[in-house]
C-alpha cells in the first residue's frame, strides 16, 4: 500500500533515475553496454535514458565486452565517467582482463596519477531456471580482487543512493544488482525491494552496512536478495520468540566489518546468507571478520547458508534445493541452538 | 612526405636515447644475477623486455604526436615511452622500483604510466587496445583534440581483444591508430607458425578501414605511413591499421637464450641495425653533419646517464606504502 507522499520505485527505475540525474549535471557521464539504448537494458535499469540523452551518451555496443569495458577504462582515464553494463555477471569470463588487470589496477600502477572513475553495473543471481552460465552471483570473485569497490543493493532506496555515489567516485565501482530484485515481473519480483525513493538526488556512503532489522539473539548477515530471505526468516523466528538482527552489507568493498562485529558482539550468534558459492567467498570472509577479531563473543559456531559448490543446475527442483531461502535460515538457527 | 630536418634530428636523438637506455638497463640488470641467473636479484629485479632494434617504429609514429595525444604500450614499452616524452628520470626510477618512480615502484617496467604525456601500459598482450579506443571515444565525445595510438606486437593480433577493439574503433569511427610492431617472434614461436595470413595489415579489411604495411624497419617510411594514418584520425576520418616490419636485437626477455632463432639470424639483423643506417643516411643526404650527430649522441648518452644516476641514487619506497593508492585519493 502506498502512503501519501510515498514514491515507490523498483530498483531498475531507481538506478535509471540516479544515472539520469547525474547525466543532467555532469556531461562526462555516459552509458555503454549491450541493449542499454532502445531496449532500456534487459533489466530495465537504463530505461528512458536514450530518449533524454540520445545515442551519443547512451551507446548500444557490439557484443564485445572486452572492447567496451577496456574502452571504458581508457575513457575514464581521459576524463569521462562511463557507466558500462555487463549484462550478466556470468559473462565476466570473456572480459575479465579489462576488469581486474586494467580497471582495477591502473590507479595503483600509475601511483594514483590516473583516476578510473567508472561504474561497471552487472546483474547477478538465479532462481528462475537459467542454469549456471546465467545465474551466478560471483560476489566473492569480484570482492576478492583488489582495486574495485563493490556494492550490492537490496532495495530501491539504496540502489539510487549507491548509483549516485558510484558515479561520483574517482575509483571503479562494481555495481551488482540482483535480477530477482529488479522489479521485472518476468524474473519474479521481491516486493520488499520496491520502496520509497526520494525524487531529489542523494548519495549513500560506499562501505557502510545497515541494520535492516534490529534484534538481540542472532545476527543474520547478508546482501542483495539474501537480505529479504533473512528478513522473512527473522519474522518467522520472532513468532518463536527469537529476536534476529539482520545486517544488510550494502557494500562488499570496502566491507563494514565494524557493523558486523558490533552486531555479533551484541547477539553472540552469526548466520551468513549468501547466494554465491559457499567456499572461498563472502560467507567465509564475514565469519573470519568476526572470529579473527574476537572469537570470545561467539556463543555458538557460526553457520552459513550459501550456494553449494556445484554449478547452478537448470531443473527447478534442483536449483531451489541449492538456493538459500528463509526455510534454510530458520533451519540453520535450529541446528545452531540444538547443538 | 619525408620527415623535416628537425624531425630527423629528433627521431635520431630518440632512437639513440632509447638504445643507450636499453644498453644501460641490460648492463645493470645482470648485476647480482651472476654467476647463477636469478630474476629476483640485483638492482633491477623482475622480467625485462628490451626494445633494441624496434626504435624506428616508436619514433616514426610519435614524431606525429603531441603530449595531449594518448599512447598505450606493451610489456616492451621503453622505446615507445621515450619517444612519447615520458619523464626519463622517473621512468628509470620506476624500473629500479624506487620511491621517485612514476608510480613510486608499484608498477615496474611493464607498467609505465605518465599522466603528463597520456602514456599507459598493459603487460597483457593486446590489452592496451581497449583503453586506447576508449580514449579516442572520449576525445570524440568531448570534442577535445587528440588521437589515440595503441602499440601492439604482431602476436597480439591473434588475441580476441585485438579484434574486438578494432571493430569497436571502426564501427564508431574513432580517432584511433593501431600500430603493429611485427618483430616476427612471439617469444619463441614464429609469426609463420602462429598467424594464418602472411601480413596482418590485410586484417584491416575485416573492419572496413585502411591497412598499410611498412617493410624494412625504416624510420623514414614509418614516419610517412604513420603521418597519413594519424592525419586521417585527426581529420575525423576514422581509425587505421599500420603494420611495421621491425626486429628485436635482444631476446624476448633478459636471460632468453634465443635457441629458437635460425642460425645466423641475429648476425643478419645486427647488420641491419636501424641506428647506424639512419646515421649514414642523414650524412649521405646532408640532413646532418658529423658534428651534429656526435652532439646528438653525446647528449643522448648524458641524458641516459643522468636518468640512471637519478634512479640509482633514489631511495627505496617505504615498504608499507604498498598499501596505499589502491583507490583514487
Amino acid at each position: 500500500m502506498t502512503k501519501p507522499n510515498e514514491r515507490k520505485l523498483t530498483i531498475a527505475r531507481a538506478m535509471a533515475e540516479a544515472v539520469a540525474q547525474e547525466m543532467r549535471i555532469d556531461p562526462t557521464v555516459f552509458v555503454m553496454g549491450e541493449d542499454i539504448g532502445a531496449l532500456g537494458g534487459v533489466y530495465g535499469n537504463t530505461r528512458g535514458l536514450l530518449d533524454e540523452f540520445g545515442t551519443e551518451r547512451v551507446r548500444d555496443t557490439p557484443i564485445s565486452e572486452t572492447a567496451f569495458i577496456g574502452a571504458a577504462v581508457g575513457a575514464a582515464q581521459d576524463g569521462m565517467r562511463p557507466v558500462v553494463e555487463l549484462m550478466f555477471v556470468d559473462f565476466f569470463g570473456v572480459c575479465f582482463d579489462a576488469i581486474y588487470n586494467l580497471m582495477a589496477k591502473n590507479i595503483y600502477f600509475s601511483g594514483g596519477s590516473f583516476r578510473v572513475p567508472m561504474v561497471l553495473m552487472t546483474s547477478t543471481g538465479g532462481g528462475y531456471s537459467d542454469a549456471g552460465q546465467h545465474s551466478q552471483c560471483v560476489y566473492g570473485t569480484f570482492a576478492h580482487l583488489p582495486g574495485m569497490k563493490v556494492v550490492a543493493p537490496s532495495n530501491a532506496y539504496d540502489a539510487k543512493g549507491l548509483m549516485t555515489a558510484a558515479l561520483r567516485d574517482d575509483s571503479p565501482v562494481v555495481y551488482m544488482y540482483h535480477k530477482g530484485l529488479q522489479g521485472m515481473g518476468w524474473l519474479g519480483t521481491e516486493p520488499g525491494a520496491t520502496v520509497h525513493v526520494p525524487e531529489e538526488s542523494y548519495a549513500l556512503e560506499i562501505g557502510k552496512a545497515k541494520i535492516a532489522r534490529a534484534g538481540s539473539d542472532v545476527t543474520i548477515v547478508s546482501l542483495g536478495i539474501g537480505v529479504h530471505h533473512a528478513l522473512k526468516a527473522a519474522a518467522r523466528l520472532a513468532e518463536q520468540g527469537v529476536s534476529a538482527e539482520v545486517v544488510d552489507l550494502v557494500s562488499l568493498v570496502p566491507l563494514d566489518r565494524e557493523t558486523i562485529r558490533a552486531s555479533v558482539a551484541k547477539t553472540g550468534r552469526l548466520i551468513v546468507v549468501d547466494e554465491d558459492y559457499m567456499s572461498y567467498g563472502v560467507s567465509g570472509e564475514i565469519i573470519a571478520s568476526v572470529t579473527e577479531h574476537d572469537i570470545s563473543v561467539l556463543k555458538a559456531a557460526p553457520k552459513r547458508v550459501a550456494f553449494p559448490d556445484v554449478p547452478i543446475p537448470f531443473a527447478r527442483v534442483m536449483e531451489q534445493f541449492c538456493l538459500p531461502d528463509p526455510d534454510k535460515i530458520v533451519a540453520a538457527w535450529e541446528q545452531m541452538t540444538a547443538a | 612526405m619525408s620527415p623535416t630536418r628537425d624531425e630527423q634530428h629528433w627521431m635520431y636523438r630518440m632512437m639513440v636515447t632509447s638504445r643507450r637506455f636499453e644498453e644501460a638497463i641490460a648492463k645493470i640488470y645482470f648485476e647480482g644475477k651472476t654467476p647463477v641467473f636469478n630474476m629476483a636479484k640485483g638492482p633491477i629485479p623482475g622480467e625485462m623486455h628490451l626494445s633494441d632494434g624496434q626504435e624506428p617504429v616508436a619514433v616514426g609514429v610519435c614524431a606525429h604526436l603531441e603530449p595531449h595525444d594518448v599512447v598505450t604500450a606493451t610489456h616492451r614499452p621503453h622505446h615507445q615511452a621515450i619517444a612519447k616524452g615520458v619523464d626519463l628520470d622517473r621512468m628509470a626510477a620506476e624500473i629500479f622500483g624506487k620511491a621517485t618512480g612514476l608510480s613510486g615502484g608499484r608498477g615496474g617496467h611493464m607498467h609505465i604510466f605518465d599522466a603528463d604525456v597520456n602514456f599507459a601500459c598493459s603487460g597483457i598482450i593486446a590489452q592496451g587496445m581497449g583503453p586506447a579506443v576508449g580514449a579516442a571515444l572520449s576525445r570524440k565525445m568531448q570534442g577535445k583534440p587528440g588521437v589515440a595510438v595503441a602499440f601492439v606486437g604482431e602476436g597480439a593480433v591473434n588475441q580476441g581483444g585485438w579484434h574486438e577493439a578494432m571493430n569497436l574503433a571502426a564501427v564508431w569511427q574513432l580517432p584511433f591508430v593501431c600500430v603493429i610492431e611485427d618483430n616476427a617472434w612471439g617469444i619463441s614461436v614464429s609469426k609463420r607458425a602462429s598467424t594464418a595470413v602472411a601480413h596482418n595489415h590485410v586484417r584491416a579489411a575485416a573492419y572496413g578501414i585502411p591497412g598499410v604495411r611498412v617493410e624494412g624497419n625504416d624510420p623514414y617510411a614509418i614516419h610517412a605511413a604513420a603521418g597519413e594514418a594519424i592525419a586521417r584520425a585527426r581529420a575525423g576520418e576514422g581509425p587505421s591499421l599500420l603494420e611495421v616490419e621491425t626486429f628485436r636485437l635482444a631476446g624476448h626477455f633478459m636471460g632468453d637464450a634465443e635457441g629458437y632463432r635460425p642460425e645466423g639470424e641475429k648476425d643478419a639483423l645486427f647488420a641491419r641495425d636501424p641506428i647506424p643506417a639512419m646515421r649514414a643516411r642523414m650524412l649521405d643526404e646532408g640532413s646532418a653533419t658529423e658534428a651534429e650527430l656526435a652532439g646528438i649522441e653525446a647528449a643522448a648518452a648524458a641524458r641516459v646517464d643522468a636518468a640512471i644516476a637519478f634512479a640509482r641514487e633514489s631511495a627505496d619506497p617505504a615498504p608499507e606504502d604498498a598499501l596505499t593508492r589502491v583507490f583514487a585519493a
